[in-house]
């Protein structure tokens, strides 16, 4: 048993848990941040990422998390059938109900002998689906449970949040540590009522509380998170490797890093917004993945979601000898980015069903 | 639109589920039962490996319904490793990059819609491979 401290809120399992594969997918799209710009302010009002990544006409979460689950099976190599636990996070479901998890759970032969569900937390609904694979295999309920963050998200036209909205995400296998990439060594969650963004029933796109999104929600909850997280397990910024942080743009993870302490150099494999913008539920795991395309044995990470609502869970991980052998297996997060086509504003609106007829 | 019969077709339509002969080895898409080659009963489940090479191809731009919002598409008859040849929609591709021979893998994605309140049918489309796995 783990030395369990009610008052420090540390999550960790009794047996030792990690990431036996993961996998990531950006679908091929691109849309750049000054073709929007031309669109609503005549190309005056600049963009907070260069460009981001837009879904084609025949994807949505469900074809997304199934391509990231092939590439995570791939690398962990182990039969579908041990799997116990299909969990989509995800504030882009297909349907507004019928499960995204068990048509994933069938298209990787893992049905009909698990779990599935569909998670909804904003934008880190994939990290706490991950947080309960962590205690599905912790506990010795399963073996294996698969976690995704997928996202193919929505701006209104116009709004600010056109420029980031993007498509995406990853996905993680949780499993034993001795089989792992990268052990797990405890997470942490900070959630308070916080009405930052929100998105009522029956309505297409979001709505937001303005320049409340920043102190009192983001870094609120990142820094909160991450801090106790660090406290609780005895460690500071000098002693991670790599850091990733929630991307709902460029400059708050960027901000959110330099406050904690760490250096650009430690965040800037996992900050891929700049470059395929907000990925929503996708955003920190697909972060993780291309961390985890470059890390080296025995480097520690430490990975802080946000999801409006509000709240962060952060994780203290780090990788094993067994991880050079298995990235190579799938499909590398930074070649997904490469293959890149890019459209314009009227492409975007067809691929994206913003047209109304 | 036959919601029964989409997910009759699922297992094979996802995951390209198919058989294999015990007797002559031959690999049979979509399942039959009975081999093609030897005519012995081939009930064994064989899931091809998604790899293939496109054997033709021709495009779409008037779409039956269902298929409307993708139009203009490509149809090709995709020649897969193991043998089979199968019908499918090309995917992730300008309409000017397919030819004939060239090295495509599966993917799932959604093969059309049933208006605004019908289900969603996903299945194999194909696409130019775009990663060649690293091996150690
Ligand atoms: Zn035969």
């Amino acid at each position: 048993m783990n030395n369990y401290n009610p008052s420090d809120g540390l999550m960790k399992p009794d047996r030792p848990v990690g990431i036996v594969g993961y996998g990531a997918y950006v679908p091929r799209y691109r849309i750049r941040g000054e073709e929007i710009s031309r669109m609503w302010t005549g190309g005056t009002g600049g963009s907070p990422v260069k460009e981001k990544a837009v879904n084609g006409l025949d994807e949505d979460v469900i074809t997304m998390s199934i391509e990231a689950a092939r590439n995570t099976m791939l690398r962990a190599q182990i039969n579908p059938q041990e799997i116990r636990a299909v969990w989509v996070g995800s504030e882009s479901h297909p349907y507004a109900v019928k499960p995204t998890s068990t048509t994933v759970a069938e298209a990787i032969g893992a049905v009909p002998n698990t779990q599935a569900a569909d998670w909804e937390f904003a934008c880190k609904a994939g990290t706490e689906a991950m947080q309960a694979a962590i205690a599905f295999v912790g506990s010795g309920m399963a073996r294996y449970a698969l976690s995704i963050g997928m996202d193919t998200a929505q701006g209104r036209p116009g709004d600010a949040l056109e420029y980031t909205a993007a498509a995406g995400g990853a996905a993680t296998l949780i499993g034993p540590a001795d089989e792992s990439v990268a052990i797990i060594n405890g997470s942490y969650s900070f959630v308070t009522d916080t009405p930052d963004f929100w998105r009522r029933a029956h309505e297409d796109y979001p709505s937001h509380g303005d320049r409340f999104t920043g102190e009192p929600a983001y870094f609120k909850h990142v820094m909160g998170a991450s801090e106790m997280l660090m406290n609780a397990i005895g460690r500071t910024a000098a002693d991670y490797d790599w850091a990733v942080f929630h991307q709902p743009n460029a400059k708050f993870p960027q901000r959110a890093a330099k406050s904690l302490g760490f250096t650009p150099e430690k965040i800037a494999p996992g900050l891929l917004s700049p470059r395929i913008g907000n990925t929503y539920s996708g955003s920190t795991m697909i972060g993780l993945t291309a961390i985890l395309d470059i890390a080296k044995p025995g480097d520690r990470i430490l990975m802080v979601s946000y999801g409006s609502g509000a709240g962060s869970d952060a994780f203290d991980l780090q990788v094993t000898e067994k991880l050079p052998e298995v990235r190579g297996r799938a499909i590398s997060t930074e070649g997904y980015i490469a293959r890149r086509t890019e459209i314009d504003y009227a492409t975007y609106t067809r691929y994206r069903d913003k047209l109304k007829l | 639109m036959e919601v029964s019969r989409h997910w009759r077709l699922q297992k094979q339509r996802y995951e390209l589920v198919g058989e294999t002969c015990d007797s002559c080895g031959v690999k049979l898409f979509p399942p039959r039962d009975v081999c093609l080659e030897c005519e012995a009963p081939a009930q064994e489940l064989y899931t091809f490996t998604g790899l293939g090479e496109v054997f033709s191809y021709t495009t779409i731009y008037d779409a039956p319904a269902g298929f409307e919002h993708n139009a203009p598409y490509q149809v090709a008859l995709i020649k897969l490793e193991e043998g089979p040849i199968v019908t499918a929609q090309l995917t992730d591709m300008a309409l000017d990059e397919a030819y004939i021979g060239m090295p495509v893998e599966m993917v799932t994605r959604k093969l059309r819609t049933d208006g605004e309140e019908g289900m969603i049918v996903y299945g194999y489309k194909f696409r130019p491979i775009c990663f060649e796995p690293v091996v150690n």
